[in-house]
């Protein structure tokens, strides 16, 4: 007969190690980023424009055109998408219409970003005459995130236990009390998780701004919405593969600085679901 | 006397499935009606019928009218919301809306557009008082309304009721979950509030029903069997099937 603790031990050492190769390749970007970038980090790299064939100097245009791009995206994505989340949530009765909505936006969740990018590329930057602007830029981030917004905010709607819907209109709520002063106070941890999500791979994405808001090189700030702009992860595409003899520490300490941002982000919505998963009461 | 409500041959159906049968019952002022009878019976969808708590689910139909002081509450133009003021209601288990004791006995309130801090404190120690929990939560006002124990809970959304100082309140088995004693200060808080409201409640057991009711009407399958002042159903059913359900030869 087969030792069972030994078949346990043999078990759970086997999914410890399974975890390890799923957090290693994380660990070794990560470390390897950190280690080649950080010797590139000092004041004059974060505030300062590149110089010399973007060879030396800072990269400060592109950390602020990708900060505007996300200020952007999150204008416009958040109002559609948790307004829109609350129809399908609070509202939609279900119907064919309702079905065909939902279905297109599981689909519009799983379109590849340089789809997003061609798309933005014929309706805003063309037909609509934005040029490659911040403004077409946020407009395609934020049509690529808002499937992400929306389905993540109507499974936290959905969440909130029905119960409290009863209670508010046997008080006398209508039914936008009711979702206002109950429903979305609940569900607001899991939807502001999902917008910072969506607002992250905004953030990260490179081919949706890549015909629609990137410049290749413009050691300024934007002007107005309706100018073009440098952002991270064009800048560390096109430094990483379109300018030779570039210092690799200059892309590491790019890679680094977006990823921070990225992760910092990641950070804050850690901490806001935790903060209110404790404050919960019910 | 005038019935505070009266339901003239109503009908509910869900899709085709009837939940009630042609029910016609009027529901007197100033007293305790229980609505009892086995499970399965249509007392929920009777009593979310007449604050309209119904109107949210798809896929019903209704035939015939609800009176409330002689006015159809179904015909267009009535105020939903207004309407659920008049008629306050309590659920089968306790339901806390998030927050704290305060937050609670006050939303409806709020929403009916009270602002006046003095009014509002008056009405939180008022119907506090009436639901009798006051003594117990006074000092605790501030304190997460989940915090309190199940009894407690069940007189809390009683008072929150109470807040908005209703006509008419249901009840829909609001001791099912408690302990006896405090099922016995939720019944005795009903005989004190029946001088003012009209009660119409769902007993948990046919025991708490002859307990209680002034007025009593056993319903089965959706059909009301009959409806008697409480002392007379409770001794002297006039109808075969009330008498074998309240002796407990079935149900």
């Amino acid at each position: 007969m087969i030792n069972r603790h030994l078949v346990q031990r043999l078990g759970f050492t086997l999914l410890g190690v399974i975890s390890l190769i799923v957090v290693l390749p994380i660990l070794f970007v990560i470390g390897n980023i950190v280690v080649r970038g950080i010797g590139a980090i000092n004041w004059e790299f974060l505030t300062a424009m590149p110089r010399g064939g973007m060879k030396a100097g800072g990269i400060f245009p592109a950390i602020v055109g990708t900060l505007l791009l996300v200020l952007g995206t999150a204008v416009v994505a958040i109002p559609v998408g948790v307004g829109g989340a609350i129809y399908l949530a609070e509202y939609a009765r279900d119907t064919f219409w309702t079905r065909i909505l939902r279905l297109a936006i599981i689909n519009l969740a799983g379109v590849p970003s340089v789809v997003y990018g061609l798309f933005g590329l014929g309706l805003f930057v063309l037909f609509l005459q934005f040029g490659t602007s911040v403004l077409a830029g946020s407009l395609t981030l934020a049509i690529m995130t808002l499937p992400v917004i929306i389905s993540t905010a109507e499974e936290a709607l959905r969440a909130v236990p029905g119960e409290f819907r009863l209670v508010s209109a046997s008080l006398g709520g209508t039914r936008w009390q009711g979702i206002r002063s109950i429903v979305l106070p609940q569900a607001l941890p899991g939807i502001i998780t999902g917008i910072i999500l969506g607002l992250l791979r905004a953030a990260g994405e490179t081919a949706p701004i890549l015909f629609t808001a990137a410049a290749f090189y413009l050691p300024r700030i934007p002007r107005s919405l309706l100018e073009p702009t440098m952002a991270l992860p064009y800048h560390l595409y096109v430094i990483s593969t379109q300018v030779p003899g570039m210092p690799p520490r200059i892309q590491y300490g790019t890679a680094l600085v977006l990823l921070t941002i990225v992760l910092s982000m990641n950070a804050v919505a850690a901490i806001i679901r935790s903060y209110f998963r404790r404050r919960r009461e019910w | 006397m005038e019935p505070k409500i009266r339901l003239e041959n109503v009908s509910y159906y869900y899709g085709n499935q009837p939940a009630l049968r042609d029910v016609t019952l009027d529901i007197p002022p100033n007293a305790i009606t229980v609505i009892f009878g086995p499970a399965g019976g249509g007392k929920t969808t009777l009593l979310r019928l007449i604050n309209r708590l119904n109107d949210e689910v798809e896929g019903t139909r209704m035939t015939g009218r609800v009176l409330l002081d002689g006015q159809d509450i179904y015909a267009p133009g009535v105020d939903v919301p207004r309407l659920r003021r008049r008629v306050g209601m309590v659920f089968a288990l306790p339901l806390p809306l998030p927050g704290t004791v305060r937050e609670n006995i006050l939303y409806g309130p709020k929403l009916a557009g009270v602002r006046d801090r003095a009014r509002l404190e008056e009405i939180l120690e008022r119907s506090l008082r009436l639901a009798a929990l006051w003594d117990e939560v006074k000092d605790r006002l501030d304190d997460p309304a989940s915090r309190l124990s199940g009894g407690q809970q069940q007189r809390l959304c009683i008072a929150r009721s109470l807040a908005l100082e209703p006509e008419v309140l249901l009840l829909d088995e609001p001791t099912s979950g408690l302990d006896p004693i405090s099922t016995g200060k939720v019944e005795e808080a009903l005989q004190e509030l029946k001088h003012r409201y009209t009660i119409v409640i769902f007993p948990h057991s046919v025991q708490q029903a002859a307990r209680v009711a002034d007025y009593a009407a056993f319903f089965l399958m959706g059909e009301m069997v009959e409806c008697q002042p409480g002392r007379d159903l409770f001794t002297t059913p006039r109808d075969r099937r009330t008498e074998d359900y309240i002796t407990g030869r079935f149900g």
